[in-house]
Parts: structure tokens; sequence; C-alpha cells
């Protein structure tokens, strides 16, 4: 018989309303076996090549594949020292909450998480990057950590291996940039958080100048389960939906029935997420448009619904998968003011260290707060095709201003008729 | 002749330009700051703690505390007020006792910020960005809070309150003093 830890690995302990296990509990069903295992019987690369035979995609967003951004990492044969594993835990990508539940519900595992993976890197230090507002997932986070260390998981000479590692909450205090992760390491430096230039990748010089991973929680929650149960297990989660592997926490929010979080084989298409698990549109609305992850993932129209909500098949489709929590438009709301949002929110959120972002964004919010108003000029819908260009991939610093294009291109693509009744009509247009 | 003549004296001779009003951190703010300092490989990186510390304190960061932050770190008291102006959970202005963060992105935008806004704005008679003149409340927008399957959702001081609408918000905002 399958249990819920080898089909829902990641919220197998997670019960609504009931308080996170707590070191005793989790140990009972299961818990700190991975870092036994590893520390015990595998080597650090052992543990490195089982998640990358895994193809366990990061879950930040970017879909990079874990194994190969932990081989990166420079042997201690090359470069002797000090070495960071940083659990980006900056959930800010409007749409998102899938972290939060994590962290909140059942902060062990993030715990052995940052324990086994760090282990395959050789971390000498630990750091959970919280956003600020997040005090109840600091609370459970520092509960946990403190059992941990009581119990001889954290700190000198784990389980009597000889490697030693510590973990640290820090929290934040804002900034969506935080999220970008060069950004990430120098606010953990204690600087401003602008982005550094790449390369270095943080994986031969991040914090501290030091060889530094940076992995999202939901990612590192999966590599517990894959040190116990094996890559081969972990491939099979997806029931055949996808090509890569394991289960995914997607969610659903905006005018559906039942709006919240579900973790499903990855690759689960998006007419399952919202028409089973969230339980369609709400009465009275119908679906306009939806974002797969974020408010940085390009529009997708209701026909692509059945599509796998997987990093290629969506990247296929002209968008990204993102946080893979959809966000979706009602039929009542005008898309205009839907991207003006959207446009203000990356304006505010710029770093201001390179000029198209930090000028372009609020340009690119003046006018769509001009077309909302039907004040719109002519020709602003082809300045907002010209801002997608100059604002987009290999123009800027970082992925911030090309995040912020891609639902400007696709609303302008799929509405461009509700952009075009912004423009205000001439005199003798008014007259005739 | 007491410092504060001297001071005095030295300002009205054009010697010093006006001082921040004098701040003295206290022994246990310095304490919290320095455990801090344990956590990182390297002093500077408790900056944004050290600002926390001192506006858990106070409500805000008052301009005299980012010198005394600075020397306990060991970096320019302008690097530490690079920090404070660059994080908006800093605040640099005074606040009120209770701080109204609403979230104002897409899921919450879709399922009735705006209402829920302006209902707060007409209730306190304050927009986003002020401060009730009674020192009760300000009212900042923030970006999304991660828990937008109950939008829309804000913050008040530590906590988090989803599934607002304008109806309910005055009962809400009365258990805060």
């Amino acid at each position: 018989m399958t249990t819920l830890a080898e089909t829902k690995p990641l919220t197998a302990n997670i019960v609504p309303g009931r308080a996170p296990l707590n070191l005793k509990e989790y140990e009972a069903v299961g818990g700190y076996r991975a870092v036994r295992k590893a520390l015990k019987e595998m080597q650090p690369g052992d543990v490195t090549k089982t998640v990358k035979d895994a193809n366990l995609r990061g879950r930040g967003g970017a879909g990079f594949p874990t194994g190969v951004k932990w081989g990166l990492v420079p042997s201690l044969e090359k470069v002797p020292g000090k070495r960071y594993l940083v659990c980006n835990a900056d959930e800010m990508e409007p749409g998102t909450f899938k972290d939060r539940a994590l962290m909140e519900s059942d902060p062990h595992l993030l715990v052995e998480a940052m324990i086994v993976s760090g282990y395959a890197i050789s971390a000498t230090r630990a750091y959970i990057f919280l956003r600020g507002e997040y005090i109840e997932a600091a609370k459970t986070l520092n509960a946990a950590i403190a059992e941990a260390n009581a119990a001889g998981y954290l700190g000198q000479n784990i389980l009597g291996t000889g490697w030693s590692m510590d973990l640290h909450v820090h929290t934040g205090a804002g900034r969506y940039i935080c999220g970008e992760e060069t950004a990430l390491i120098n606010s953990l430096e204690g600087r401003r958080a602008n982005p550094r230039a790449k390369p270095p990748f943080p994986a031969i010089a991040g914090l501290w100048g030091k060889p530094t991973v940076v992995n999202n929680v939901e990612t590192l929650c999966n590599v517990p389960h894959i040190v116990n149960n094996g890559s081969a297990w972990f491939l099979g989660l997806n029931q055949g939906k996808s090509k890569d592997g394991g289960t995914k926490l997607y969610g659903c929010s905006g005018r559906a029935k039942k709006t919240g979080l579900w973790e499903l084989p990855i690759g689960t298409s998006a007419r399952e997420i919202l028409e089973v698990h969230a339980g369609g549109m709400k009465d009275g609305y119908t679906l306009k448009a939806w974002l797969p992850g974020g408010a940085s993932t390009d529009f997708l129209m209701p026909e692509h619904l059945d599509l796998a909500m997987d990093f290629d098949t969506i990247a296929k489709a002209g968008s990204r998968m993102g946080t893979g929590l959809l966000t979706v438009v009602d039929n009542k709301q005008s898309m205009v003011s839907v991207v003006r949002n959207l446009e203000d929110f990356f304006a505010r959120e710029s770093c201001g260290w390179c000029t198209p972002c930090r000028d372009g964004l609020p340009w690119t919010h003046k006018l769509m707060l001009s077309l909302e108003a039907k004040q719109g000029q002519q020709g602003d819908l082809e300045l907002l095709e010209q801002m997608t260009r100059f604002l987009g991939p290999g123009k800027t610093f970082c992925a911030h201003a090309p995040g912020a294009m891609e639902p400007l291109q696709s609303a302008l693509k799929f509405f461009r008729a509700e952009f075009e009744a912004g423009i205000a009509k001439l005199p003798n247009q008014a007259a005739a | 002749m007491t410092e504060a003549v001297i001071k005095l004296a030295e300002l009205v001779s054009g010697r010093t330009s006006p001082a921040a009003s004098p701040y003295v951190m206290s022994d246990e703010e310095r304490h919290e700051i320095e455990h801090c300092l344990h956590h990182y490989d390297d002093n500077r990186a408790a900056s944004i703690d050290a600002l926390k510390i001192v506006q858990k304190k106070h409500g805000w960061v008052p301009d005299g505390a980012i010198a005394p932050i600075g020397e306990i770190l060991g970096i320019p008291a302008s690097d530490v007020e690079g920090v404070a102006t660059f994080y908006n959970l800093i605040f640099r202005r005074p606040v009120g006792r209770n701080v109204i963060k609403i979230c104002d992105s897409i899921s919450c935008f879709l399922t009735g910020y705006d209402e829920v806004r302006n209902a707060i704005s007409a209730q306190l008679r304050i927009n986003l960005g002020q401060t009730t003149p009674d020192m009760r409340y300000t009212l900042l927008p923030i970006c999304c809070l991660g828990a937008c399957d109950k939008g829309p959702v804000l913050m008040i001081n530590d906590d988090t309150h989803g599934n607002l609408s304008p109806e309910t918000i005055s009962v809400l905002l009365e258990q805060y003093k």
C-alpha cells in the first residue's frame, strides 16, 4: 500500500488547523531519516548525483536543475574553506503562497532539507532568508532549529561524522528584488539589495565571496524524500504527466470557487487545477485569462487550459510556469486595469540599479494609467511594444524588468482592442 | 561649562551644523545588536537586524540611531542610511501605533483591494502613506503577502487578516487601539 508520504511527500505531514509536528512527532513519521542516511551512508557527491538523477528542477520559478546547480560548487580539494547554503524564502511573487504553507505547517521538513542539502555541498553555514512579513514562519522555523540543534542534527560534528554546519533564520525588511538570488546575497550581507553581475555565479563566488548555493523552499523540501526513496521513485511521482520529476505545489487565486493550494503530480493540467481542485470560476464569472505562475509570467487564455503545468510545456505556449500557482482573471476585469496594477507593482519594486528598469517601468506604468483613464495618446501602444523590447531579456541587469514585460506583451497580443479603446479620441473623431 | 552649552556655542559660531536630535542607544538595544553579530561571518550583515531592533523600540528609526549602529558594526553611517532607506519595512519617519500594510498585488486587486482600501481611507480619513493625527494608524501599501487564496489581505502590525470586505473593516480596525 502506498502512503501519503510516498505520493504527496511535501504535504504528507500537513493537517489544516493542526499545529506543526515537533521534533519527536516528526521523527516518529520517519523524519530525519534522510539526514542519517546521507551523512552515514553517502558521500556528499552521492547526494548531489541522486538529486541530479531525479531531475529535480528549481521550484522558485526558473526551473534550473538543482543537482546541476550543486555540481557547480567547486570541490573542497580545489577550493577549501567556507561555503554556504541559502534557502530563498523571500516569497513575494504576486499570486504565490506555497512556501509560506510549507514553513508554517512543517518546519522540520525544511530544516532536514537544509541539513541534507548543506551536506551535499559541504556547507559550513546555512541561512534561511525569510521575508520579514512571515512572522509565523519565523516562529515555527526558529523553534524547529532549536530542537534540531538540541538533538545534534545541527552544530558541531553532526551525528559524529566530523561535519559541522549551523543554520540561521535571517528575516528581511521587504523589497521584492531580494528574491533575485544575487540581490538576496547582497541583502544577506547587509547591503542594499541590488543584483550583482553574473558571472561569477554564486556557486563560485557568492555570499562573502565564497561558493554559495541559493535554492527555493519547495525545491529543498523535495531533497530528503529523494534521498530516502531514490531518484526513480521521484521521477515516477509525475504519473507520466511530464518529463520532469516529482510533485508540485499548485494553487489558484482570483475569483475561483475554492481558492487554495494542492500537491499534485508535476504536469497536471491547468484545467484540472482550476476546474477540479478550485471548483471552477465563481458563479456569475467566466475565465478571461490566467497567469500560470506569478506576476512575471505571460498571460495565457482559456484555450490553453489543457496544457500540462510543467516548465517545458508552458514555455512552448509562450509563457513560463513560474511558481506554478494560477492567478485567474475573470470576465468583469479590464485587462488595461489588470496590467496597470502589475506595472505599478514592478515600477515600485525596481531597485533602481539600471536605467531601463528604473526609468522604463514608471514610464510604462504612466502609459497604462493614461490608457486606463481613456486619455492615451496616438502611438502609445507602439511605445508600449517598444518597452517590451527595450526592457526585455538581455537589456537589463537582472530579470526584474523582463519579468514585468511578460504580462504586458501577452496582454497586448491577446487584448489589443481593450488597449486601443484607451486612446483618447481626437476632437474630429469625437464629433463624428 | 556643560556639554550642552558647548554644543550651543559651537552652533552659534557656525562650527557645526545642527545635529540630529540626540539619541542614546540603550544597553538592551546594544546587546541585542551585538548578539546578532554571531550569526554572520561579517558584522555588516547585521545592519538590517540592527535597524529592526531600534525600530522595535521606537516604532521607527530616528536619525540619531544611524551613526551608533554604524559604530557597533564598524561601517560608515552613510552605508547604514543607504540600507535604512532601501527597505520598505524600515521606517525613517514616525508611524502610528498600528501600521496597516495592505496588499495591492494582483490577486488582491482581482478580489476587491480597491473597495477595501477605500473603506479604510474613508473611515480613517487618510490615504496610502499617511498617519492619522492621533497617531493611532498608518496606512501603507505592501506587495503580495503570500496569502492570495484569502484575498483581499492586509497586515496590521504582526497580524495577517484575509477574506476582507468593506463591511468588516471597521470591526477589524477597532481591535487595534
